[in-house]
C-alpha cells in the first residue's frame, strides 16, 4: 500500500477518522447509558488493563511506522540532501512579494523537484494547490541567514505521479499586507504556477 | 416568582453570606464567563467572513478580520479560561486541603490583573489593528511597517499584566500547599514536595513490584492537588517564556519609537520559533492536559464519593504527562525545513505519541471509577464530564495523527489543526470539563442557590456539545479540503463546510447566553453586584466535606 498524492491519502484519513470519531462517541453514550442502569450490566468484553496499554502505545508508534511505510514523501524528505532532483527552482520572498521567481513551471510526471525559497524578511510559507483548493504540498519558509550573510535555504523535494495545475500559496500569515485592503484579496497568490503533464489518468508514468 | 424579581434578586442567592474565599472566586468566575461570549461572538464574526455571509465590508478588511484573530486566542485562553481555571483551583486547593488561601488580596490581584491585561490586548488590536496572531512569528510583531509601535507597546503591556497575574496565581498555589497548619502541620516541605511531585506514588508501584509493603498509605496531597501543583509547573514555565518573548518585542518596539530601530534580523526566527513554541506547548500539552486529567480525576471521585480506581498510577502518569510535556514541542516545527531531523523525528513524533498513551490512561482511571460506582444518576455534572471526556477522545488522536511528518506535509496551517484538535480540546474536552466543575461546586461556592432553571441546563448541554463538535467537525473538514487555518478567503471558497460551521458555532454563541441567563436569574443582578462587593466574612477556607457532594449522585 502507498499512498501516491495527498489527496488518496487525506481520502484514507478522513474515512479511518470518521469511523473513529463515531466509534468514540458511541462508546461514551453507551457508557454513560449504562452508568445508569440499575441491573448489573455483564461485561461482554473484559479488556485488560495492559492490554489497553499496549494497544495505545502499538498506536502511537504504529501510526508513524505506517505513515513512513505507505507516505513517500517522508523518507524523500529526510534523505533530500542526498537526492539528486530532476529539476531545481530557487527563489526568494520579500515584502509579500516573490523574487525571481519562474513565471510558470511545467513538470513531466514522475520528476522530482527541488524547490528552495528563501526570505529577506518575514516567515512566510510556500504550498502547492489544486485548482479545487485541495493542497499538495506545504513547508513554512523562514527568513535568517548564516554567519556570512546568506539566506537560509528553505527546500523540499517533490515528486509528481499525478497530472494537474497547481496554484501557489503562501501558508504562513505574514500580517495584513498580504492582502488587498479593500477586497481581501491574497496578493501572494500565483495562479496555474505549475503544470504536471504526462501522467496516465489514475497517476503514474504512462 | 416573577421573572422580573428573579433577574432582580435571583432564586435563593445571598451574597451577604458568602465568604472572601468565596467571594473571589464568584468574581473570576463572572468575568471568565464574560470573557467567553466576547470570544464566542469574535468567533462568530470570523465564521461569518468565512461563510462569505451579508455582515458589514468592514469585517472583510485583513486588518479588522486579522486583530479579531488574533485577540481571540487571548481572550479565549487567558481571559477566559485560565480565570475560570484558576478560580476554581484557588478554591478547590484550600478546599481539598482544609487550610486557608494563603492571600485573598493576591487572588483578588489575580483576576484584576488578568482582566485589565486581556482589556487592553484586545483594545490594542480593535483600535490600532495591531495583528501579529499569537503565534508572534519573529519579527512580524516587531514590524513597524504594517503594525502601530503604540498599538504593539499596548498589547504586549497587556498581554505581559495577564503573566504577571499568572505568576501571582502560582505563588498563592504553592504558598496555600506548602504552608504548615491544618493537617500538613507536621509535615514537612520535603514530605509535600514528594507528595506533590508524585513520586510517592511512584515508590508505592516500585514497592509492590518487589513485594514490600507501601512507601506511604496516605500521601500528603490528595490527587487533584497534586495534578494541581504539577500542572502549575508548566503554567510558570509558559509564563516566564511568554514574558520573556514580550520583553523582547516591547524592547524592539520601543527602540523604534525612539528613532533607533534595532535589526530584526539579529534574532534567529526558526530559534525563536523553537523558544516560543516550548513555552506556548506547555500549555496546550502540559498544563491543559494535566489539569485535565486532575479534573476528571476530582469530579469522579465527587460523583462517585469512591477512591479512584488505580491511583498511584494515575499519581506516576502525571509526573510521566509533566516530563513528556517538555520535549514534545518540535510537532509545531514539522514543516520548518531548518529544523533537525532527529527533533522532528523525536520530539515532534516519538514523545508526542507518548500524549495518546497518557491522556488515554487519564480517560480509562475516570471511565472505570464511575463505572465502580454504577448505577449512577445523570446529572447536569456527570453528563459534562461525559462530553469532556468525548472531547479529548476526539480531539487528542487528531492531533496525533497531525504530529507525522507525512501527514504534518499535507495538513500542516490548515484548519483540520485548529478545528479538529484545538476547538474540540478546548470548546468541547476542556469547558464541558469545566462546566462540570462548576455545577459541582456551584452548591459549594454558592452556599447552596438554586438554580433558576433545569431545563436550560440540560439545553445548555446538548445545545454546547453538538454545537461544539459540529463545528469542530465541519470546519475541520474543511482543513482536509486544503482550507488554511490564517487565511482570508473572501471569494465564498469551503462555502457549504463554512455554512454548517457557522450554524454550528451559532449554537454555541445561544447556549452560552442561556447559560448566562440562567446563572443571571439564579444570583439575580443584586447578586451579582454583591459578589464585587467588599465580604463581610474574611475567612479564606471552605470546610464542607466533599463526600457530601456524592450523595447528590445517588439513585
Amino acid at each position: 500500500m502507498t499512498f501516491s498524492s495527498s489527496l488518496e491519502l487525506l481520502a484514507f484519513h478522513n474515512v479511518a477518522y470518521t469511523i473513529y470519531a463515531f466509534m468514540i462517541i458511541s462508546i461514551i453514550a453507551w457508557f454513560g447509558y449504562n452508568l445508569t442502569r440499575k441491573e448489573k450490566v455483564p461485561s461482554k468484553v473484559r479488556i485488560p488493563f495492559y492490554g489497553y496499554i499496549g494497544f495505545l502505545v502499538a498506536m502511537g508508534v504504529g501510526h508513524h511506522i505506517f505513515t513512513y511505510n505507505t507516505i513517500p514523501w517522508v523518507s524523500q524528505d529526510i534523505m533530500r540532501h542526498e537526492i539528486k532532483p530532476d529539476a531545481s527552482y530557487k527563489f526568494e520572498v520579500a515584502k509579500h512579494k516573490w523574487i525571481n521567481m519562474p513565471k510558470h513551471v511545467t513538470v513531466q510526471c514522475g520528476q522530482t523537484i527541488e524547490f528552495d525559497v528563501k526570505s529577506r524578511d518575514l516567515v512566510y510559507g510556500f504550498g502547492l494547490f489544486r485548482q479545487d483548493g485541495t493542497m499538495a504540498m506545504q513547508m513554512q519558509v523562514n527568513p535568517g541567514t548564516d554567519v556570512n550573510g546568506i539566506l537560509d535555504s528553505n527546500d523540499i523535494l517533490w515528486t509528481f505521479n499525478h497530472n494537474g495545475v497547481f496554484d501557489v500559496v503562501s501558508t504562513e500569515y505574514s500580517g495584513p499586507a498580504e492582502y488587498d485592503p479593500e477586497t481581501g484579496e491574497d496578493l501572494m497568490k500565483v495562479k496555474k504556477w505549475l503544470t504536471v503533464v504526462g501522467c496516465k489518468e489514475d497517476g503514474g508514468k504512462k | 416568582m416573577s421573572i422580573m424579581n428573579n433577574l432582580i434578586n435571583g432564586t435563593n442567592f445571598d451574597h451577604k453570606s458568602l465568604n472572601a474565599l468565596q467571594k473571589v472566586t464568584l468574581r473570576a468566575v463572572v468575568m471568565s464567563f464574560l470573557f467567553f461570549g466576547l470570544v464566542a461572538i469574535e468567533g462568530m464574526i470570523m465564521r461569518l467572513v468565512q461563510a462569505h455571509a451579508p455582515i458589514p465590508h468592514m469585517f472583510y478588511h485583513p486588518e479588522h478580520y486579522f486583530s479579531i484573530m488574533t485577540v481571540h486566542p487571548i481572550v479565549g485562553i487567558f481571559g477566559s479560561t485560565y480565570q475560570l481555571v484558576f478560580a476554581a483551583f484557588m478554591f478547590l486547593v484550600p478546599f481539598l486541603t482544609k487550610k486557608p488561601l494563603y492571600s485573598i488580596k493576591l487572588a483578588n490581584a489575580v483576576w484584576l490583573l488578568i482582566t485589565i491585561g486581556t482589556a487592553l490586548a484586545w483594545l490594542s488590536a480593535f483600535f490600532t489593528g495591531y495583528a501579529p496572531l499569537y503565534t508572534l512569528y519573529w519579527p512580524l510583531p516587531a514590524d513597524t511597517t504594517q503594525f502601530s509601535v503604540f498599538g504593539g507597546i499596548v498589547f504586549i503591556v497587556g498581554v505581559a499584566l495577564i503573566m504577571v497575574g499568572t505568576l501571582g496565581f502560582i505563588y498563592n498555589i504553592y504558598a496555600t500547599i506548602f504552608q504548615r497548619v491544618g493537617v500538613h502541620k507536621d509535615k514537612t516541605t520535603k514530605e509535600l514536595l514528594i507528595s506533590g511531585f508524585g513520586i510517592d506514588g511512584m515508590l508505592n508501584l516500585w514497592n509492590k513490584l518487589r513485594g514490600k509493603p507501601p512507601y506511604t498509605k496516605e500521601p500528603a496531597l490528595a490527587l487533584p492537588v497534586v495534578a494541581i501543583f504539577r500542572g502549575t509547573v508548566d503554567t510558570f514555565l509558559d509564563a516566564i517564556v511568554i514574558l520573556g518573548a514580550g520583553i523582547l518585542v516591547l524592547v524592539y518596539l520601543l527602540f523604534d519609537a525612539t528613532g533607533h530601530p534595532l535589526n530584526v534580523g539579529a534574532i534567529d526566527a526558526l530559534l525563536y520559533k523553537n523558544y516560543f513554541w516550548w513555552g506556548l506547548d506547555l500549555v496546550a500539552d502540559g498544563l491543559v492536559l494535566i489539569y485535565v486529567a486532575g479534573s476528571w480525576y476530582l469530579l469522579a471521585t465527587l460523583i462517585t464519593g469512591q477512591k479512584l480506581f488505580m491511583e498511584n498510577v494515575a499519581r506516576a502518569a502525571l509526573m510521566l504527562e509533566l516530563l513528556v510535556s517538555w520535549m514534545v514541542w518540535s510537532h509545531h516545527l514539522l514543516a520548518d525545513q531548518g529544523q533537525p531531523e532527529m527533533m522532528k523525528l523525536i520530539s515532534g513524533e516519538m514523545v508526542t505519541a507518548f500524549e495518546l498513551l497518557t491522556q488515554g490512561l487519564a480517560l480509562f482511571i475516570t471511565l472505570v471509577t464511575l463505572w465502580k460506582a454504577r448505577p449512577l444518576k445523570i446529572t447536569p455534572e456527570l453528563a459534562y464530564l461525559l462530553g469532556g471526556l468525548v472531547g479529548f477522545g476526539l480531539a487528542v488522536p487528531a492531533a496525533i495523527i497531525q504530529a507525522d511528518m507525512g501527514m504534518n506535509r499535507i495538513l500542516h496551517n490548515t484548519q483540520w489543526i485548529i478545528f479538529a484538535h484545538v476547538h474540540i480540546a478546548l470548546i468541547v474536552g476542556l469547558y464541558m470539563t469545566l462546566y462540570s466543575a462548576v455545577y459541582v461546586l456551584w452548591p459549594i461556592v454558592t452556599n447552596n442557590t438554586k438554580m433558576f432553571s433545569k431545563k436550560l441546563t440540560w439545553t445548555h448541554f446538548w445545545l454546547y456539545l453538538v454545537g461544539g463538535v459540529g463545528m469542530g467537525a465541519f470546519a475541520g473538514m474543511a482543513g482536509l479540503d486544503g482550507m488554511l487555518r490564517r487565511h482570508l478567503y473572501v471569494n465564498g471558497e469551503f462555502n457549504t463546510l463554512m455554512v454548517l460551521a457557522a450554524i454550528c458555532g451559532t449554537m454555541v454563541l445561544v447556549a452560552w447566553f442561556l447559560f448566562l441567563f440562567n446563572i443571571v436569574m439564579s444570583v439575580g443582578i443584586k447578586g451579582l453586584i454583591g459578589i464585587f462587593l467588599p465580604a463581610e466574612d474574611k475567612t479564606a477556607s471552605y470546610g464542607i466535606e466533599p463526600e457530601t457532594v456524592a450523595e447528590n449522585h445517588k439513585v
